[in-house]
């Protein structure tokens, strides 16, 4: 279910490393708890990223929920596709429903995310 | 699960936009327990029903059922209710799971008349089948001419070989029940139902499709449309309020309201610009604010992004457009006619 070459948040984002950008999203727990996502606010091309704040949002019918970075850096692309199909989130949260790629400013912050066995661990004792 | 008063519940099942669609097209199973009762008995039970609440119980033939308010001297609302008439001295109430102490004590300490105030939310469960098949689904559980019985109208039988009072009443804007019994029977009669309706597509449904129906068919919900600091003619519910049934709390407030005018009004609105409304969002009109949200999010069948607020009277007109501050971003939106959503109905 959660990809071993993927870091994730406490907070259920994911980041993934292209070269040296981080591909991030939100985790299949995430989409899950959310339920039928509607709505997505993604951050802005060339804005600046910082790990542990907020660069989005993500709505269901139930509620609001923010996206938090995973990683600094500047935004270079972002998922336009979930502007009109918001659903693929909760379709292929780990893939296809990718929110945004970062050009990481301090590569070190990965160490400080969670490996797939503990994110793995933290799902566990949230549900 | 969620944690609501105590209760533990689901906000959804296999998901809010299936579970709500599954009631607007067939049928769906809320298990609404937590729902209170409370049961008023006693040679002056119509008495003091006709005193704690707004509506005219006087008006009930035994078997009928109406929405009602409970209010404080003051006017403001301390819940809205459900009151059915069981017998000429048997009065019973469904209220709000979480007022349903603070309503027992409210009515209790009124009552001035020769009759008893029962807490009974802990001898019923509560179960509510709602959706265009919710008849056919009942109907294979139970004895009950359901066809005979009318919208707002209950009866006492058995489902499934358990007693059980039958309302034909809801909370979602769809024809369906809810029916009362003994909290033992209630899980076997759940599945049950269940297994009645899987012909016809049934799906059990948690709190979240049951916020979202009620929102499409604007009923109010307590602590967003109403609470203590509303009063009922700027909710719009003036229509639960019989003046000229004599005196009951809250009576001489709104009487100084009507001779004052009433100078906010709750509207239903829909988002023009790309944006979701909830629950508590700042309302600007022309650049200024104006008001709040009250209850606001996708409508899933209709769907659009809808939402209700308050607005101050001069305001409150049909197709005003307005912004909603959606975390910091004004969002344009409309004000629209309610109910978002109404049934077709047979007569």
């Amino acid at each position: 279910m959660y990809p071993d070459e993927f870091k994730y948040t406490r907070e259920h984002e994911w980041v993934k490393l292209e070269g040296e950008l981080g591909v991030v999203g939100i985790t299949f727990h995430a989409q899950q708890a959310l339920g039928d996502i509607v709505y997505v606010e993604l951050p802005k091309v060339g804005s600046q990223a910082v790990q542990g704040k907020a660069i989005g949002t993500v709505e269901s019918v139930k509620a609001v929920s923010d996206i938090y970075a995973p990683v600094s850096g500047e935004v270079v692309e972002v998922n336009e596709a979930l502007t009109q199909t918001p659903e693929l989130l909760n379709r292929d949260p780990h893939g296809e429903a990718w929110l945004a790629k970062i050009r990481l400013s301090a590569p070190e912050e990965l160490e400080r995310l969670l490996s797939a066995a503990q994110y793995r661990d933290l799902v566990a004792e949230e549900s | 699960m969620v944690g609501f008063g105590g209760w533990e519940m689901p906000v959804q099942y296999s998901g809010i936009v299936e579970e709500h669609l599954a009631v607007r097209r067939a049928v769906g199973l809320f298990d609404v327990s937590h729902m209170g009762e409370i049961e008023i008995r006693g040679p002056e039970a119509l008495a003091l029903t006709e005193f704690v609440t707004t509506n005219q119980a006087s008006r009930l033939q035994v078997g009928q059922a109406q929405y009602s308010a409970l209010l404080y001297e003051h006017g403001g609302f301390v819940d809205d209710l459900l009151v059915h008439k069981v017998a000429d001295d048997h009065y019973f109430l469904c209220v709000n799971a979480a007022n349903q102490e603070k309503d027992y004590e409210h009515i209790r300490r009124r009552n001035r008349f020769r009759a008893e105030v029962e807490f009974a939310g802990p001898r019923y469960a509560q179960l509510a089948l709602q959706g265009p098949r919710a008849l056919e689904t009942l109907a294979k559980l139970t004895e009950t001419d359901l066809g005979a019985l009318a919208y707002y109208h209950f009866t006492d039988g058995r489902v499934a070989g358990a007693p059980a009072r039958i309302a034909r009443t809801g909370y979602t804007g769809e024809d369906g029940f809810e029916l009362y019994l003994p909290p033992a029977e209630a899980p076997r009669v759940f599945g049950e139902l269940l297994a009645a309706g899987a012909e016809f597509g049934i799906r059990p449904c948690g709190l979240g499709a049951r916020n979202t129906l009620r929102l499409e068919a604007k009923m109010a919900l307590y602590g967003h449309e109403i609470d203590a600091s509303i009063r009922p003619p700027e909710a719009e519910l003036n229509w639960i309020v019989k003046m000229d049934k004599g005196e009951f709390v809250g009576r001489k407030a709104l009487e100084r309201l009507a001779a004052a005018g009433v100078r906010r009004k709750l509207i239903g609105f829909e988002m023009r610009g790309p944006g979701i409304a909830r629950d508590g969002y700042p309302v600007y009109v022309e650049g200024r604010p104006a008001g709040w949200v009250t209850s606001g999010g996708p409508a899933p069948y209709l769907n659009k992004n809808i939402g209700l607020c308050y607005l101050p009277l001069e305001l409150a007109r049909l197709g005003r457009p307005m912004e909603i501050a959606v975390r910091g971003r004004l969002i344009a939106a409309e004000t629209v006619p309610t109910p978002f959503y109404k049934r077709a109905r047979a007569n």
